[in-house]
């Protein structure tokens, strides 16, 4: 009989290793986040917010969050199309492969991304700019959960994602700049208190928005919780938040996945 | 019982169809290949067995299976080398062949299915650096990792140079022996000869020949060109009577003649002539 449980486990280490391999991948996936705290953290660092938070620190919990998007999100977006097109889905569902494996593989190698560039992120934060690390390990639990609701509501939506484009070319150019926007209206490179109205009410309806503002209550001062919108960090209702959206995104994968090209069925 | 029995088999795209009213029978064991021009529909009916695409009309079994239905147990049975591939670009052959054995409950081991299709000095190597020919038989490979009762081989040597396709060509006898049913689509009319026991041509998603190769070579039996050459000139003559019009010829001009040829339709120009009888 097969034994599912240690299937899934090859297949995440199969998919990590050659993961691994292609460097562009692992090397931009590892520097952007680098790059972008490098920046954001030299040319803002002076600036001090409310509470006497710096904003490298405000900064390093959006790019967590923003963290959660790029290696489950964006990644499958982008992976699974250009896997459509070269032949790796159309393989895997000729042999007598369980289907989960494959989600659970993707899903094990975004797991390990993310575990890669939070450590990475932490580290420069930390040694660098000197963002504080909390000390209490309650904070570092609400850490774990926002980190796996996140990203499997993320991981669900890049899969769901994956059959709007015709091929990984495709996917990039569309998936790259929803999460740039994101990124801007939900609080990770501007201050979100600080948005127009707007722009609030938009990315409220969103993952991104609800992953920051929870990151904000692991790595910030519970002061500062005064200074956000709804004077607290909401952590209950990013939650909820983060359900719904893995429940709609579940359904579209449900109903919209294609192994297939279309003109291949 | 027999391996695949298809009647009736339909499948349209849009207003053309791809596939008109195709039967086919494999028995256990049988290795048959089904050529025809680009376009005949040869990949659509493969691909309605294998499982991948769906048909308007017309009964399939494989395996005693309806492939639309297709479960794991019957996965298990079947082995495909689709037309093309190009992934596992970052795994070497060993983790290639490792990995997917994992899914078939009575597999070959890696080192051995190497072996078999000759890349047992590359199983160490990334199948991204592999030459054309070699990545075509790592595709084979891991189509009979699973120890298929059928295997389905799509085009599998387009692409080989021919000292590599005489290769194949051996693996695929040595497959034959173990009593695997193979369905094999291939441009080439010598591979059909020296591999098949049976020649299906399909045209325009019609069959319009289902014979043994030979059978099918000796179509035009009655239109053999004997060619010899006389006063500085070639001349051709097409007959039934060959020995014959040689008897004649030679009494004609003394003795021996200069040149002589007898030739015998090719399953090439057999083949040819079908096609071009179905359009």
């Amino acid at each position: 009989m097969t034994n599912l449980p240690a299937l899934y486990v090859r297949r995440i280490r199969f998919e990590v290793r050659l993961l691994l391999r292609d460097r562009s991948t692992v090397m931009f996936s590892m520097l952007l986040p680098v790059f972008l705290l490098a920046i954001f953290g030299s040319v803002f660092n002076n600036q001090k917010l409310s509470y006497g938070v710096s904003f490298a620190q405000y900064f390093v919990a959006g790019m967590l969050a923003s963290s959660l998007l790029y290696s489950s999100f964006q990644l499958l977006a982008i992976d699974i199309p250009a896997e459509r097109i070269n032949g790796t889905l159309k393989r895997l569902v000729g042999s007598p492969m369980p289907r989960s494996v494959y989600f659970v593989g993707k899903f094990g190698s975004s797991v390990f991304i993310y575990v890669l560039q939070a450590i990475v992120l932490l580290s420069l934060g930390h040694f660098a700019y000197h963002v504080h690390l909390p000390s209490a390990s309650g904070r570092w639990v609400e850490f774990a959960w926002i980190s796996v609701l996140g990203l499997v509501a993320s991981s669900l939506l890049g899969i769901a994602f994956s059959s709007l484009a015709r091929d990984g070319k495709s996917a990039s150019a569309m998936a790259a700049p929803l999460v740039l926007f994101f990124q801007f209206t939900s609080g990770v490179y501007f201050i979100y208190a600080n948005l127009p109205s707007w722009m609030q009410h938009v990315s409220t309806l969103f993952p991104l928005k609800w992953m920051a503002q929870a990151m904000r209550g692991v790595f910030l001062p519970r002061a500062y919780a005064h200074a956000e919108v709804a004077h607290s960090f909401e952590l209950g209702r990013a939650a909820l938040v983060l359900g719904l959206w893995t429940v709609i995104a579940a359904l579209l994968c449900a109903f919209t996945f294609r192994w297939m090209s279309r003109d291949e069925n | 019982m027999n391996a695949i029995e298809v009647t009736g088999l339909v499948r349209r795209y849009g207003d053309f169809t791809a596939v008109n009213d195709f039967d086919l029978t494999l028995a256990t064991g049988e290795c048959v290949a089904m050529l025809g021009p680009n376009g005949a529909g040869k990949t659509t009916t493969v691909e309605i067995l294998e499982g991948y695409r769906r048909r308007d009309a017309g009964s399939v079994s494989v395996l005693g299976v309806d492939p639309a239905h297709a479960n794991r147990a019957w996965r298990q049975r079947i082995g495909i080398v689709l037309q093309s591939a190009d992934d596992l670009l970052y795994a070497t052959v060993r983790e290639a062949l490792e990995h997917f054995a994992r899914y078939y409950d009575r597999p070959r081991g890696a080192a051995d299915v190497a072996a078999l299709v000759g890349l047992e000095e590359k199983i160490d190597q990334r199948i991204g650096h592999l030459s054309g020919g070699q990545r075509r038989r790592l595709d084979v490979a891991l189509g009979v990792v699973g120890q298929p009762e059928l295997l389905f081989l799509d085009e599998p040597t387009t692409g080989f140079d021919p000292e590599a396709r005489r290769v194949f060509w051996q693996l695929i006898e040595r497959l034959k022996s173990e009593g695997v049913t193979i369905l094999l689509t291939t441009h080439y009319l010598d591979e059909a000869d020296a591999l098949a026991d049976r020649v299906i041509v399909i045209n325009r998603g019609k069959k319009v020949a289902d014979t043994t190769p030979a059978d099918l070579g000796s179509r035009n039996e009655g239109r053999i060109v004997v060619r010899w050459r006389e006063n500085d000139a070639v001349h051709e003559e097409v007959t039934s009577t060959p020995a014959a019009f040689i008897a004649s010829l030679s009494a004609r001009v003394g003795g021996e003649v200069p040149g002589l040829e007898v030739l015998r339709p090719t399953l090439e120009e057999a083949y040819l002539e079908l096609v071009e009888e179905s359009k």
